[in-house]
């Protein structure tokens, strides 16, 4: 199990930063598939490459999950004895109306930050991928949310909307005096803002560079047949960009499964439970309030619900998703 | 090609995303630094960090090993919150430190149950000099089945009504002496355009110091205390439902700050409003004192921070001289220490804990330590007047309750802060609160 705490302290540390090194896998299998092709063979020799990774999934993955499905059917506290007591925390968390908000309100946050974020990032990489220099000025700008911690940008949020001694007091503008945590609905705004704010320039990124592999010949070509700066964002740009915005949407929503950090700090998941997601949820059933085994049922569900989803966008991509963009040029 | 390249990519992709799904999870291994072992005869503790604890536990550290150089108690120091879930973990993979620190009652009885700490009792039978210094009341939050689990130490925070002076100056008002007396100031406040109370309502603990003293106020002592023993139904008490009823109806007439669900404890926003004079009164831990006196400029220094007993409720059956709050911090001794370290630990508890000298530092901070017979010390500060008050009101304090959230296991402290944070938004009926809490009964 002491393997299994180095993941921990990584994953809660920077959440980001574990988010964007699954970035990194993704298009690092990509880059795998691409070579494969072309030296078939060194199959054989690229397969023995792929041991260290298997022993890593198999040793911070799969026994950890293991290890939590198994603590799902005991009732530990997290101090005293293992006892099992069979599905009861299941059927406990499937009968409890809390569980069913929580996972309602995993699902809104993740629509509404994919809404609000892919539009975004997509102009915004498409904007930032040309080579004038203001370009490269306003896109350093941009990224500069991406610097910081989760938890540095929620104290710093929580500070600015603090009604008496926030933004408003400082500017002068009552207007900003508003309950901006206290207020169930203006609270989820804050978070998915927030959320929005620190996760659009990661994925601006990640669009400048899929702008960038577009061929210029293309722009060229429409150019000459009277294509419009618009059309040619929605005819050529957009659908280039297919397999990024794919990529893009599996990190975007998958990340959005396990908010956790941010909303902690910003809102504790209150007021009431307006802000309390299954992965809070799961925080603090398992260490405020010591039911690891009932925890554990959330930890569950939680996989199974962002491996689910993370299939779901792959299968989006079609089967084609692997040959390259550019085959046929 | 295509197929078994596919597959290998969503091989590979679930191999990257998979760890970001479980990366919450598997926050239920093991961790911690617990092998603190050091030569034969050292003990190992962990502590806060923060003002002023800290200097005053490595002060007290240091003098007890210059004196002991064959004893040494080495320290670690955690901040609070993350302490909080670093030792439940320690303690859980048998890696605790020799001396766990704590706040007794809930937390201290499921340590108790799973045997991992020592029964003090019989050693402080033997030792009645360091049992007889302490004040009585430091007990009972220490003790479970009537077995001692903790020695109490460090100093006693009760929950204080406080009030800015010269609001109540500007407005010709009195302090509250009733319920309905603190209805009318709600009024006379909301009229003058300042909030009636400050409140960090996002912290959720700090509504409850409401409820606390409102329990005890219209039901006595004996409302709560079926709580604990686990009564059946212990919420649904007439009097638990009219203290329920009655917060609202100050959350209602506007009596806490409009905003108060935004603000929270720990950045002190609740404390500022009450010293730059934009709420008149605030509900409080002593220990909110020291802050104001540091960050609250001439406030405090100026004489124009008041304080007065809890309001009583007519009809109510509590003592106004009841009190609720922490009646000390605890610390307790793993049970898988060595003999070794059990000693070691043991002659610091004798020697250390308020010893002389850590006694006078608790004082100096601002705090009142839980000693008996320092009344002359006390009076002898510039802050006299605050600390005889606090002093006199936990000693002489007929019942002292300690704070519901660490009174209570874990289980059903969690269930009260998330439900107290609902009945303050007032998004469940005192009823639906009695019913949700009684759920947690015996939990």
């Amino acid at each position: 199990m002491s393997a299994s705490v180095t993941i921990t302290e990584r994953g809660s540390g920077t959440q980001r930063k574990g988010r964007r090194s699954g970035g990194g896998k993704v298009d690092g299998a990509g880059a795998q598939a691409d070579s494969q092709k072309s030296h078939s063979t060194a199959t054989g020799a690229l397969n023995w490459l792929v041991v260290p990774a298997l022993v890593l999934f198999l040793v911070f993955a799969i026994v950890p999950l293991v290890g939590v499905l198994v603590l799902s059917f005991t009732d530990w506290d997290g101090i005293g004895a293992i006892n099992f007591n069979g599905v009861e925390n299941w059927l406990r968390s499937f009968s409890d109306p809390s569980m069913y908000k929580a996972l309602g309100l995993t699902f809104l946050i993740m629509v509404l930050t994919w809404v609000i974020q892919t539009p975004i990032s997509l102009l915004l990489g498409t904007f930032t991928a040309g080579s004038q220099k203001y370009r490269a000025l306003l896109a350093v700008l941009y990224f500069l949310p991406l610097l910081l911690s989760s938890a540095a940008i929620a104290i710093a949020y929580k500070t600015l909307l603090d009604p008496n001694f926030g933004l408003a007091a400082g500017l002068h503008m009552p207007i900003l005096a508003q309950d901006w945590l206290g207020q169930p609905q203006l609270a989820l705004g804050v978070v998915i803002f927030v959320v929005s704010w620190q996760f659009i320039p990661f994925h601006t990124l990640i669009y400048q560079g899929g702008v960038r592999q577009i061929p210029k010949s293309l722009y060229e070509a429409a150019s000459i047949d009277g294509a419009g700066r618009v059309k040619q964002f929605f005819y050529i740009t957009v659908p280039q960009l297919k397999y990024t915005i794919i990529t893009s949407s599996t990190l975007m929503v998958v990340g959005a499964v396990t908010y956790f950090d941010m909303i902690f700090v910003l809102t504790g998941g209150g007021p009431g439970n307006a802000t309390r997601n299954l992965a809070l949820d799961m925080y603090l059933t398992g260490f405020k309030a010591n039911q690891m085994g009932q925890a554990s049922v959330t930890a569950v569900i939680l996989v199974v619900l962002g491996l689910g989803i993370a299939l779901w966008l792959q299968r989006l991509g079609g089967k084609d998703k692997n040959g390259s963009q550019l085959e046929g040029m | 090609m295509e197929h078994k390249t596919s597959s290998r990519r969503s091989f590979l992709t679930l191999a990257g995303l998979a760890p970001l799904a479980v990366w919450g999870l598997s926050a239920c291994g093991t961790s911690g630094p617990g092998g603190d072992k050091g030569a034969a005869g050292s003990a190992s503790m962990w502590s806060l960090t923060g003002p002023p604890g800290e200097t005053i536990r490595k002060n007290s550290i240091d003098t007890f090993n210059k004196a002991n150089a064959d004893t040494q108690v080495k320290l670690t120091l955690f901040q609070n919150d993350a302490f909080k879930t670093k030792i439940k973990t320690a303690i859980g993979a048998g890696e605790a430190p020799t001396m766990i620190y704590g706040w007794g009652g809930g937390g201290l009885k499921t340590y108790a149950q799973a045997e991992q700490v020592l029964d003090l009792t019989s050693w402080l039978e033997e030792n009645p000099k360091v049992k007889d210094k302490l004040f009585p009341s430091a007990f009972g939050a220490a003790t479970i089945d009537g077995k001692i689990y903790a020695l109490p130490n460090e100093t006693v925070a009760p929950i204080i009504l406080f009030f800015n002076k010269t609001l109540f100056d500007k407005a010709g008002a009195q302090p509250p002496k009733t319920w309905d007396d603190l209805m009318a100031l709600t009024k006379t406040f909301n009229d003058l355009g300042i909030a009636p109370i400050s409140l960090a309502g996002q912290s959720r603990w700090t509504s409850m110091m409401w409820l606390e003293l409102m329990f005890d106020r219209v039901g006595g002592p004996e409302v709560f205390n079926d709580v604990f023993a686990g009564k059946e139904n212990a919420w649904s008490n007439p009097a638990a439902l009219e203290a329920l009823t009655k917060i609202q109806e100050l959350v209602s007439a506007n009596g806490f700050i409009k905003g108060f669900n935004s603000i929270t404890a720990d950045s002190n926003a609740d404390q500022a409003l009450l010293y730059t004079g934009k709420a008149a009164m605030m509900l409080h831990g002593a220990w909110t004192y020291g802050g104001m006196k540091a960050d609250g400029g001439d406030f405090v220094p100026g004489g124009n921070l008041g304080w007065v007993d809890f309001p009583t409720v007519a009809g109510g059956k509590g003592d106004a001289k009841n009190g609720v709050g922490n009646p000390g911090q605890y610390m307790s001794i793993s049970s898988k220490a060595t003999a070794e370290e059990v000693d070691t630990a043991k002659k610091y508890f004798a020697e250390g804990l308020l010893s002389p000298a850590e006694v006078s530092a608790w004082i100096e901070s601002g705090a009142v330590p839980i000693v008996v017979g320092i009344e002359d010390q006390l009076a002898a500060t510039a802050d006299k007047d605050f600390l005889t008050y606090v002093y006199n009101s936990a000693k002489d304090a007929p019942n002292f309750q300690q704070s519901w959230d660490q009174a209570l296991t874990p289980t059903a402290a969690e269930a009260l802060l998330n439900n107290i944070d609902q009945l303050f938004t007032k998004s469940i009926t005192p009823e639906k609160f009695a019913s949700n809490m009684n759920a947690t009964i015996g939990k």
